[in-house]
């Protein structure tokens, strides 16, 4: 049986005190779930995948990701965390000085792999990302598809057992943004990764079945 | 480019506070130098009714090293032939004898006084001669200067640290965006802040290396060296080997601890 990756639990989530953004959220997500949120701008889609790699902590109510409790996770425990999760980010967020093996690199060497079984994975990743042509280029020398999916090659490369995806094809064009969603598609398929994706609207082609929450005026609803 | 200016900065604080300290130590080694050039030439004068042993010496005062007699069979020698042999025993018999005391280090006045006071209460000296005064106002005059450059230092090693520490935070402000990332990722504070404590220790490194390339010359050319020996101080005043590794210590203890600080109370952007 699947086991919980994510529990909210009548979970707000506010900036200030007065300025909540999400109220009373309660919902579970399971190993191996392919998630989509979707809302207005500014509606709180992003807020709500930030709790999810602690950069904002709940106001009320109770969050855990991975059996870590988000309301009082202390920075050692948070690092931990967030080693078993790739983030994929809109603006990418690469390491612009370094080449983009070393970018995919940078999560191996953060979990402490050896440099010869780092190299070996990132090449097999950039060859799944359709990249190996590219192998020692810096990220500004690429175009946004091609960073992104570097991104994803990255948040691929420690083997994560939750992936994070905020409006990964936002700056996309729609053959870039299709490459990038089957590449989660796959992930979600053939490695079991739990994906959970901020959208602002679902593509049409999408292969595999999927959980949708929509927010709206700070409410999560499932759409079933 | 801006990068490039910003090293330059920290390269050249740290070397500043690198040629404050290697000064003060020229300084104080020129001093001990001289120190002990006065301790070898400087010595009391005793005037004794009995002959006494160098334990007896020793045992008043431990700023005594040792007495040497001071011989005066050459003044009896002038009194030949004018007075009878048994007169010259007698008189030889009745003068008072004197005795040349070295000290293990040169004394400050206060410790003469001291010691002249120990000495003139011990019931067999006569008299003591201490020449406090000859040897005294050229050490003063280093002493001071000594004393002048400390306080120099302490006020150019806290403008250089605030430089110091205000070029570290623009370092870490550069590497904001690396730094977010990896936090994103996991990465410890250590390892995300890993690139800055890189940074630094090249920096102190490069520092030390300017720093030791100028001793060179300065050594090389015997600028100072030179100074020193006309007004009669020989003296080494740097050591490379030693002095490099020093200052490459020094250089090394203020970046990575400033940069520790810095990544310590850094807190981080959600």
């Amino acid at each position: 049986m699947p086991t919980n990756i994510i529990i909210a639990d009548h979970l707000s989530l506010a900036y200030q005190e007065l300025d909540t953004i999400i109220y009373g959220a309660t919902f579970m997500i399971k190993e191996g779930d392919f998630v989509v949120i979707t809302g207005e701008s500014g509606s709180g889609k992003s807020t709500l995948l930030k709790s999810f790699y602690g950069a904002i902590a709940p106001s009320r109510g109770e969050l855990y990701v991975r059996d870590v409790n988000m309301n009082h996770v202390k920075p050692s425990k948070l690092n931990a965390l967030r080693r078993h999760i790739g983030i994929v980010f809109q603006d990418y967020k690469l390491i612009k000085e370094w080449t983009i093996e070393k970018n995919v690199m940078l999560p191996l060497i953060i979990s402490g792999y050896k440099r010869h079984v780092g190299d070996a994975e990132v090449q097999r990743l950039l060859s799944h990302v359709k990249l190996s042509h590219q192998i020692g280029k810096y990220p500004p020398e690429l175009s946004g598809g091609e960073q992104q999916r570097v991104a994803i090659a990255r948040a691929l490369a420690h083997n994560p057992t939750l992936i994070l995806a905020d409006e990964p094809t936002g700056n996309l064009d729609e053959y870039s943004a299709s490459l990038i969603w089957n590449l989660l598609e796959e992930s979600n398929l053939q490695l079991n990764t739990t994906i959970i994706v901020v959208t602002h609207r679902i593509p049409k082609g999408l292969r595999i079945p999927y959980r949708h929450y929509h927010i709206d005026s700070g409410n999560v609803n499932e759409i079933t | 480019m801006k990068s490039l200016k910003n090293h330059l900065s920290l390269i050249i604080a740290l070397f500043t506070v690198l040629v404050s300290v290697e000064i003060y130590v020229a300084v104080d080694r020129t001093i001990s130098t001289y120190e002990s050039h006065l301790k070898n030439s400087y010595s009391i004068i005793v005037v004794t009714k009995n002959t006494m042993s160098q334990e007896t010496f020793k045992g008043m005062d431990s700023m005594i090293e040792r007495a040497v007699p001071i011989e005066t069979a050459h003044v009896l020698k002038g009194f030949q032939g004018e007075i009878t042999p048994k007169n010259l025993a007698l008189l030889e018999h009745a003068l008072p004898k004197f005795y040349r005391i070295y000290l293990v280090s040169f004394p400050t006045p206060e410790q003469i006084t001291a010691l002249q006071h120990t000495l003139q209460k011990t019931p067999e000296i006569e008299r003591v001669e201490g020449f406090a005064q000859t040897h005294d106002a050229m050490y003063q005059l280093m002493l001071l200067f000594k004393r002048v450059f400390q306080l120099l230092s302490i006020a150019i090693a806290v403008v250089t640290f605030l430089l110091i520490f205000k070029e570290m935070r623009l370092l870490q402000v550069q590497h904001t965006d690396r730094v977010a990332i990896m936090a994103l990722l996991g990465a410890p504070a250590l390892l995300r802040s890993a690139v800055l404590f890189r940074l630094a220790i090249v920096d102190a490194i490069l520092a030390t290396l300017l720093l030791s390339g100028t001793l060179w010359g300065l050594d090389y050319y015997a600028l100072l060296a030179l100074q020193l020996k006309e007004i009669g101080i020989s003296v080494q005043l740097f050591s490379l080997i030693e002095d490099t590794l020093r200052s490459l210590l020094i250089a090394l203890g203020i970046t990575i601890t400033f940069m520790f600080t810095i990544v310590i109370s850094h807190h981080e952007e959600k």
